[in-house]
């Protein structure tokens, strides 16, 4: 499970980057979302994954006796999702605005502010 | 009523910002708001400095969770001086903003958007957890977003672009490095994750978690070879934003590289190496960078990265004389740049160009403006006794001591290209001749606005360089500031001991 999870990871990130370098501002946004899932897995990952031993006390003890799946990292990731899919919104409605103005899906051809003014 | 006083920045800023909102079509009330808010917010910080440096080290356990398992807030003296210049710079851009920026982009939330930024600032400087700092950081950028995109020109949209790329991209590194961190330690607290990380036998995976760190936060303090996004976005949006921005934005990067390698990542020889050569480099390429811009604004964008430098040098020396030098600078940095920003937007409103060529003759329509703006920018040099100067002292004595010729080099030379660049800037602003050019008929020019707008425009400026000039003459307290923060910063059991003992350090 951790191997898969590890790989599956690595390929989220280099997909990710690889989509943030393109020229085209979709694949662009799409990187940025793609690369924010595998973070969010890895703090998943990171967190070690444990099955079937959910933190609870059971009421006949005081502290946990047993191993027990950590919940802070699902805390970390749920917050992690929701400032990320405001950022995205944002990000799409930036891109769409992009394209109105600049009339093109292209970053090469994003150049005005390196003019002169 | 002294018990929470770490989180009253925080709350005024936040229900000043809920209550603009109530008010989202009548700009005049948000304006008288905003700066009363502003001042109230002055006023707040003082208290909170005054009694942090009285009675030492603050903290707040959100929610009564101990710490290290609940959030929690700690104001140091570090701390507690960010907070009293954010407050500062806030409220000269607010009063600044509300003369400058257009009616038609203050109705889009400009006021409430602004009071999120100073929340998210106060936050980054006061919390104590690391994740929570990932959150604040996430405020912070999600209210640039909306400041540097409001309007909507062609070249602010394609600014925002690279400016929200690559910042998004240093918050996705950040989260990573938490998670690399979190899964070395299980810890989030800063002091909790100081005691751990010390104790981590696998030095490399803690190098590797530390560089980490410095990728995200040398992004969001534009250290080289980080900085690309900072000249392409800051001169797009209205000169207040970027007043704001300058002043504040990259120094939460600077403040979060002091935190995280003064507490977590300590006494790393590699680690100290790697940032002075980056400290080494920021300062000649932003220096080189200004050189060759006519444009006022990106000239002081690739001055800020140059500056950037001085305040990285200082941690990667890491001496106390070595990290006073870096707060002093960083105190002097945010009220100069913010100051410097505010000058060129009074400038393009009098002559209606960013073009420094374009410009000319203000000595001669304007001598007692020519005086005010001549504080902030000799100021930025550091001519003696202005403010810039002293903290450079601090940085040669360290460097000299720990014998790093190419730093004290790239810091001499650094001082020199800015002398160079703001006489050039003086000589063609101030003193040339008025270059021949037709008014735009749809602007609006300095000479034509009411009293009461060229007051609020030029009062900020003249209350922050009052500052700066409290900041030259009045060095030795600034001095007395930054020696007790760099004593904290360097003896970082008082921090752990403040957060996870709950032991007040009684001075």
């Amino acid at each position: 499970m951790e191997v898969i999870l590890a790989i599956m990871i690595g390929v989220l990130y280099a997909a990710g980057i690889y989509m943030i370098l393109r020229r085209s501002l979709v694949k662009l946004i799409l990187g940025i979302i793609i690369l924010g899932n595998g973070a969010n897995l890895l703090i998943f990952l990171l967190g070690r994954i444990v099955k079937g031993h959910p933190p609870i006390i059971p009421g006949s003890a005081e502290v946990f006796q047993d191993l027990y799946a950590d919940p802070v990292p699902q805390a970390l990731i749920l917050t992690a999702i929701v400032i990320s899919f405001g950022l995205q919104s944002f990000a799409i409605i930036l891109i769409k605005r992009a394209y109105k103005v600049v009339k093109t899906d292209d970053l090469d051809e994003m150049n005005a502010i390196d003019q002169d003014s | 009523m002294t018990q929470q006083i770490v989180l009253y920045p925080l709350l005024l800023q936040l229900s000043l910002s809920i209550l603009l909102m109530f008010f989202w079509n009548k700009i005049e009330i948000q304006k008288i708001i905003s700066i009363a808010g502003s001042v109230i917010s002055v006023a707040v910080s003082v208290w909170l400095f005054a009694y942090i440096w009285e009675h030492g080290t603050q903290t707040v356990q959100a929610g009564n969770w101990k710490a290290p398992f609940g959030i929690i807030f700690v104001a140091d003296t570090l701390s507690a001086t960010l907070v009293l210049l954010t407050a500062i710079s806030g409220l000269a851009v607010a009063s600044f903003s509300s003369a400058s920026v257009v009616a038609a982009r203050l109705r889009f939330g400009y006021f409430p958007i602004l009071h999120f930024l100073l929340l998210g600032l106060n936050g980054a400087f006061l919390t104590g957890d690391i994740f929570n700092l990932y959150v604040w950081f996430e405020i912070i950028i999600i209210s640039s977003f909306v400041l540097i995109t409001l309007g909507g020109e062609k070249a602010q949209v394609e600014g925002a672009v690279k400016y929200f790329t690559l910042n998004i991209l240093a918050s996705t590194i950040f989260l990573t490095a938490i998670a690399v961190l979190y899964g070395l330690t299980g810890a989030l607290n800063m002091a909790d994750l100081s005691v751990k990380v010390a104790a981590i036998e696998n030095r490399g995976l803690v190098e590797i978690t530390a560089m980490l760190f410095l990728i995200a936060f040398g992004t969001k303090a534009a250290a080289f070879p980080l900085y690309f996004w900072l000249p392409a976005s800051y001169h797009t949006p209205p000169s207040a934003v970027s007043a704001i921005f300058a002043g504040l934005l990259t120094k939460v990067g600077v403040y979060a590289l002091i935190r995280v390698f003064t507490l977590i990542f300590v006494g790393d020889a590699f680690l100290d190496n790697i940032i002075t050569v980056m400290a080494i480099l920021t300062l000649f390429s932003g220096g080189l960078g200004a050189l060759v811009q006519n444009n006022l604004r990106k000239v002081f964008s690739y001055l800020i990265i140059c500056h950037i430098g001085y305040m990285i040098a200082g941690l990667g020396l890491f001496t106390e004389v070595a990290i006073a030098g870096t707060i002093f600078y960083l105190i002097h940095d945010i009220v100069v740049k913010t100051n410097l920003f505010m000058v060129s937007g009074l400038m393009y409103r009098i002559r209606g160009t960013n073009s420094v060529q374009a410009m000319g003759g203000l000595y001669h329509d304007y001598p007692k403006l020519s005086l005010l703006i001549a504080i902030p920018l000799f100021s930025l040099v550091g001519i003696p006794p202005l403010s810039g100067f002293w903290p450079k002292i601090s940085l040669l004595k360290a460097g000299f001591v720990a014998e790093q010729w190419w730093l004290v080099g790239a810091i001499i030379f650094a001082s020199l290209i800015t002398l160079f660049i703001i006489a050039k800037i003086w000589a063609g602003i101030v003193w040339k001749d008025k270059p021949v050019a037709e008014m735009k008929s749809n602007f609006r020019y300095y000479a034509n606005l009411s009293n009461l707008k060229k007051t609020q425009m030029i009062a900020p400026i003249v209350f922050l360089s009052l500052v700066s000039l409290y900041i030259g003459f009045g060095a030795e307290h600034i001095q007395q500031i930054s020696s007790r923060i760099a004593t904290e910063l360097m003896d970082n059991q008082q921090y752990v001991n403040a957060v996870l003992h709950n032991v007040q350090n009684m001075k």
